[in-house]
C-alpha cells in the first residue's frame, strides 16, 4: 500500500534540490580556479626545474652567483647567478610594502571614519582611477619625475632600487588602500559604538578596536600589493635600471626578476638553456611570494592573539 | 585625560595629512597625464583607425576593442569568482585546507602578467590553435583576474551579517536560495567594487595580452554585426589590440612621428574610459542593489 | 540567476564551435621582431588590397617568432637575427628571407658635447675601458652605459661588429627602442645605440671615425654596424606565403616602404654578411 503522506515527507524538499545545486555550482567554480592554479603551478615548476635537471645549472650557483648569462658555460654548467635579480625584488617590493602601509592605512582610516559622505565617493572614485593606468605610463611618469629627483636630492644615476619602490608604491597604492577599505567597512559598528561609549578617543577607537579587528583583511591588502609588486615588470624595468649587478645600494642600478624574465623571454627559443632559465626565474618567483605570504600570515596570527 | 586627547589630535592629524598627500600624489598623477593628453584628443583621434608609421593616426579600434575585451573577460571570470567567492564565504569548512586554498589563489596573483600571457599563449594560442584572438586575450585576463576578485567576492559575503542568513533558514529557505536571494544583493556594492578594480587591470593590462589578443588591430567594419564574420567587431577570433597594448607598442617601437602625441592622447582617453565604465558600474550596481533590497 | 548561466554556458559554446570552425587556411600568421612589425604589418595591409589572403602580423620577440615557426604554429618568423646565431633554432631547417638591412649608430645624450668616436673608443666605453667622457675628448662626466637586453637582434649586432667577441661591461639593459630613446635623452652623461629608424631630435647620434651614421655608408659597409631583418619560413612553403614575402622584394615594397620607414634596401647593398659577420661584396 503506498503512503503518500509518508512519500511526500520522506521525499527531499525542493530546499534540498536548491541547495545540492547551488552547492555544486559554488564547489564547480573553486574547482576550476584550483585546476588554473594547479595547471599553471605545474608548468611552471615543469620548466622551471628543467635548467636543473637537463642543462645542468647547479642549484647553487643559481642562489648566490652573481653572473647572469645563461647561454654561456662556465666549468660545464650554465651561468645562472641570479642572486642579484632575487636581492633587487626582495628590496624593491619590500621597500615599496613599507612606503605603502601607512599610508594605505591612514587613507582608508580617513575614507572609512572621517571623510564626508561626499569626500568618499570622489576619494573611492579617484583611486579606482588609477588601477586602470597601464604600466608603461607610471614608468614614463617615473623616469622623467622620480629618477631625475633622486638624482638631483639622493646622489648617483637616479636609476635603482628606491627609484623602483617609489613607482611601485604608487601603483599598489590604489588595490591596498581600497582592499583596507573594505575590511575596516566590515568591522561591525558596534565595536566602534561600544568602544566610543566607554569614553574612548575616536584613535583608541580607532587604533585599537577598528584596526585590530580588521587586521587579518588589512594584512592580505598587503600580501596583494606585494604579490602585484612582485610580478610588476615594465614600470620598475624603466626606473630601476635593469642591470644584474649586485644591488650595493639603494641608488645603485639592480634588476628585479621579473624585469629580467620579461625582457629576456621574447629573444630566447623554447626548450633552451637561456629559456628555463627564465622559468626558473618565475619560479622562484613563486616561492618567494609564498614566503612572503606565510610571513605575513605569521605576524597575523601573533597580533590577533 | 588631557594626555588622550592630545594624543588623539596628533592622531587624527597624522591621519588627515596622509590622506592628502595621497589625495596630492593621485591628483598630481592624474593632472599630468590629462593635461598632457586632452589636448591631442579630437573627434576624429577618435574615429579613425591607427596608423603604423605615418601621422594622423586614431584609435577606434582600440577603444572598442578594450570594452568589448572588458565585457568578454567579466562574463567569464565574474561568474567563476562568484561561485568560488560565495564557497569560501559560507561553504568552505573552516581548516588547513580552505586556507590552503585560499594561499594558493593568493600566490596566483603575484604571477608577472608575462607568465601568464605565455602561458596562455602556449596552451590556447598554439596548442588549442585558437589563435592570436581577442577570446585567448579574454582568457588570459580571467586567469590574472580571478584571484583579485575572487577575494573581494568574498570579503564582501563575508561582511554581510550572520543574521542575515540565520533569518532565511529560520524562514525555511534552503541556505542557497538565502545566499542568492539576501545575501549577495546585500553584498552588492563590495561586489561592484572588485568588478571595478578588475576592470581597470583588465583595461591597463598590457604584458598578458601581447601574446594572446596581439597587438595589430586590423581594420573592422562597424557595419556589420555578425559575429561569425571576420571583420564583425564581435567576431571573437580576430586578433585585437586594446588601448593599454596600443600605448605600450608605440612607446617601445613606435616610428610614427606624432608616436607621443597619441601615446599622450591614448592614455587620456583610457582614464576618461575607465572614469565612463567605473560611474556607470558603479551607477547600476546602486540601481540594483535599490531593487533587490529594502534599502532606500 | 540561473538564466544567466545558461546564457554563460550556451555564449561558451558557441564560441567553442567558432573556434573549430574558422577556416584556417586562408590565413597567414607572422610572429616575431617587434621592431620588424610596422613595416611588415604595412606591407600586408597593400598586400590585401588585391588578395583574398589575410594576414596576422603579431609582436613577440624574434626568440618566439624562430621558435614559433619552426614548430609550425605560424607560417613567417620575422627576425632581427640569424637562425643560426639562436641557440635552440635549427638554422637549415628554415628558410632565410632576408627582406631589408638596418643600420645601427651609438646615441648619446645631448648635452655629453660629442658627436664623433673613434671605433676603438666607442668598444672601450662599452668594455669599460673608459668610465669618464674625458677620457674620449669630451667634458668630466661619468659615462653611463645603457646596453640593449641580452639575445635581442640589436646587441647581437652591435657586439659582433663593434666589440668583436670581447663581452661588454655589466650595465644597464634595456629592451625596447622607444624606452632607449627616452633614457637617453632623460639621463646626462648616457650612451646608447640605436637601430637608424629611432633616431630623433632628442638623442645625439655619433660618427664614427668620422663617418656618418647614414643609408649610402651602410650600402657600402662604410658604416660598419648594421644587421639584416629577415622573414624565416619552413623550406616548404605555401604558394600564399611565397607570394607574399616575393611582394615584400617588390620595387613597390623596397623603394617606398622600406626606405620611408628608415631601412635600407636590400636591392641596394653592394655587400653581405654572413652569420659569423664576415663581408663580401657582392659581384654585379
Amino acid at each position: 500500500m503506498r503512503d503518500e503522506i509518508r512519500e511526500k515527507i520522506q521525499k527531499n524538499s525542493k530546499a534540498t534540490y536548491q541547495e545540492i545545486f547551488g552547492k555544486l555550482l559554488v564547489s564547480i567554480s573553486i574547482i576550476i580556479i584550483l585546476l588554473i592554479v594547479s595547471a599553471i603551478f605545474g608548468f611552471i615548476f615543469s620548466k622551471g626545474i628543467a635548467t636543473f635537471t637537463e642543462n645542468n645549472a647547479q642549484v647553487k650557483d643559481f642562489f648566490t652567483g652573481t653572473n647572469w648569462n645563461p647561454s654561456m658555460n662556465e666549468k660545464g654548467h650554465p651561468q645562472v647567478g641570479a642572486l642579484p635579480m632575487i636581492l633587487g625584488s626582495f628590496g624593491v617590493t619590500l621597500l615599496a610594502a613599507i612606503f605603502v602601509t601607512p599610508f594605505a592605512i591612514g587613507t582608508a582610516l580617513y575614507i572609512t571614519e572621517l571623510a564626508s559622505k561626499k569626500m568618499k565617493k570622489i576619494l573611492q572614485i579617484v583611486i579606482e582611477l588609477l588601477v586602470g593606468i597601464p604600466s608603461v605610463v607610471y614608468g614614463f611618469i617615473g623616469l622623467n619625475v622620480v629618477v631625475p629627483f633622486i638624482r638631483e636630492n639622493f646622489g648617483g644615476t637616479g636609476y635603482g632600487i628606491l627609484a623602483g619602490a617609489v613607482v611601485l608604491f604608487v601603483m599598489i597604492l590604489p588595490t591596498v588602500t581600497s582592499l583596507t577599505v573594505d575590511s575596516l567597512k566590515a568591522v561591525p559598528k558596534h565595536y566602534r559604538s561600544a568602544s566610543l561609549a566607554l569614553g574612548a578617543t575616536p584613535w583608541q577607537t580607532m587604533f585599537h578596536v577598528t584596526l585590530k579587528a580588521a587586521t587579518s583583511g588589512i594584512l592580505t591588502a598587503i600580501v596583494f600589493g606585494m604579490a602585484r609588486a612582485f610580478g610588476e615588470a615594465l614600470a620598475v624595468q624603466m626606473v630601476i635600471g635593469n642591470a644584474s649587478l649586485m644591488p650595493t645600494s639603494l641608488l645603485n642600478p639592480a634588476s628585479t626578476l621579473t624585469s629580467v624574465l620579461t625582457m629576456g623571454i621574447g629573444n630566447t627559443v623554447m626548450g633552451t638553456v637561456g629559456n628555463n632559465a627564465l622559468w626558473s626565474l618565475a619560479l622562484v618567483l613563486l616561492a618567494m611570494s609564498l614566503i612572503f605570504n606565510l610571513i605575513v600570515r605569521l605576524i597575523g596570527r601573533k597580533d590577533i592573539k | 585625560m588631557k594626555n588622550t586627547k592630545f594624543q588623539n589630535n596628533v592622531a587624527m592629524a597624522i591621519i588627515k595629512l596622509i590622506a592628502a598627500m595621497v589625495v596630492l600624489i593621485l591628483v598630481f598623477l592624474l593632472g599630468k597625464i590629462l593635461i598632457s593628453g586632452v589636448p591631442h584628443i579630437s573627434w576624429k583621434f577618435l574615429v579613425t583607425p591607427s596608423k603604423a608609421f605615418t601621422a594622423g593616426g586614431g584609435i577606434s579600434v582600440q577603444i572598442f576593442n578594450s570594452f568589448y575585451l572588458l565585457i568578454l573577460t567579466l562574463l567569464i571570470s565574474f561568474p567563476i569568482s562568484l561561485g568560488a567567492g560565495i564557497y569560501l564565504a559560507k561553504y568552505a569548512a573552516k581548516n588547513k585546507i580552505t586556507s590552503l586554498i585560499r594561499m594558493v589563489i593568493e600566490i596566483l596573483s603575484s604571477l608577472p602578467s608575462v607568465v601568464v600571457g605565455l602561458f596562455v599563449f602556449l596552451v590556447c594560442v598554439v596548442q588549442m590553435q585558437i589563435g592570436f584572438s581577442i577570446l585567448a586575450g579574454a582568457i588570459a585576463l580571467t586567469f590574472f583576474n580571478l584571484p583579485l576578485l575572487t577575494r573581494n567576492i568574498e570579503e564582501s559575503i563575508k561582511a554581510v551579517p550572520n543574521l542575515q542568513l540565520e533569518g532565511g533558514l529560520a524562514l525555511g529557505l534552503s541556505k542557497w536560495k538565502t545566499i542568492t536571494k539576501i545575501i549577495l544583493p546585500e553584498a552588492l556594492p563590495g561586489i561592484i567594487t572588485g568588478v571595478i578594480l578588475s576592470a581597470g587591470r583588465v583595461f591597463g593590462e598590457a604584458a598578458a595580452l601581447i601574446y594572446t589578443a596581439g597587438q595589430s588591430a586590423p581594420a573592422v567594419d562597424f557595419t556589420n554585426w555578425n559575429i561569425f564574420d571576420e571583420t564583425s567587431p564581435l567576431n571573437l577570433m580576430r586578433p585585437a589590440e586594446t588601448l593599454a597594448v596600443h600605448i605600450w607598442k608605440i612607446n617601445s617601437e613606435g616610428i610614427m612621428p606624432d608616436a607621443n602625441a597619441i601615446s599622450a592622447g591614448t592614455s587620456a582617453v583610457l582614464i576618461i574610459a575607465i572614469l565612463i565604465f567605473n560611474l556607470s558600474a558603479r551607477y547600476l550596481g546602486n540601481y540594483l542593489y535599490r531593487k533587490l533590497t529594502s534599502a532606500r | 540567476m540561473k538564466k544567466i548561466k545558461i546564457l554563460i554556458g550556451s555564449l561558451l559554446i558557441a564560441t567553442l564551435m567558432t573556434g573549430c570552425a574558422s577556416k584556417k587556411n586562408n590565413n597567414i600568421t607572422i610572429v616575431g621582431s617587434t621592431a620588424m612589425q610596422p613595416m611588415i604589418e604595412m606591407a600586408a595591409e597593400e598586400f590585401q588590397h588585391h588578395s583574398k589572403v589575410r594576414i596576422t602580423v603579431q609582436g613577440g620577440g624574434s626568440g618566439t617568432g624562430l621558435s614559433q615557426v619552426q614548430a609550425g604554429a605560424v607560417a613567417i618568423g620575422n627576425s632581427d637575427i640569424f637562425a643560426q646565431q639562436q641557440p635552440g633554432i635549427k638554422a637549415e631547417k628554415l628558410q632565410d628571407n632576408k627582406v631589408a638591412v638596418v643600420g645601427i649608430a651609438p646615441v648619446v645624450n645631448k648635452k655629453v658635447g660629442i658627436d664623433n668616436l673613434s671605433m676603438e673608443q666607442l668598444k672601450g666605453i662599452f668594455t669599460g675601458k673608459y668610465t669618464n667622457w674625458k677620457q674620449v675628448g669630451g667634458k668630466n662626466q661619468k659615462i653611463i652605459v645603457i646596453n640593449r637586453a641580452q639575445g635581442s637582434g640589436t646587441r647581437k649586432a652591435f657586439e659582433s661588429d663593434v666589440l668583436k667577441g670581447e663581452s661588454a661591461i655589466k650595465a644597464q639593459e634595456q629592451d625596447s627602442s622607444g624606452t632607449v630613446q627616452k633614457m637617453i635623452a632623460a639621463t646626462p652623461g648616457s650612451i646608447s645605440y640605436l637601430a637608424f629608424p629611432y633616431l630623433n631630435k632628442d638623442v645625439q647620434k655619433l660618427s664614427i671615425d668620422n663617418v656618418k651614421p647614414n643609408a649610402k655608408n651602410v650600402e657600402n659597409n662604410d658604416w660598419k654596424i648594421w644587421a639584416y631583418e629577415h622573414m624565416y619560413t619552413k623550406k616548404k612553403v605555401d604558394k600564399k606565403v611565397k607570394k607574399f614575402i616575393d611582394y615584400i622584394y617588390t620595387k613597390e615594397v623596397q623603394q617606398n616602404l622600406v626606405k620611408t620607414l628608415g631601412y635600407i634596401t636590400i636591392h641596394d647593398m653592394k655587400v653581405q654578411k654572413d652569420e659569423n659577420g664576415n663581408i663580401e661584396e657582392i659581384q654585379k
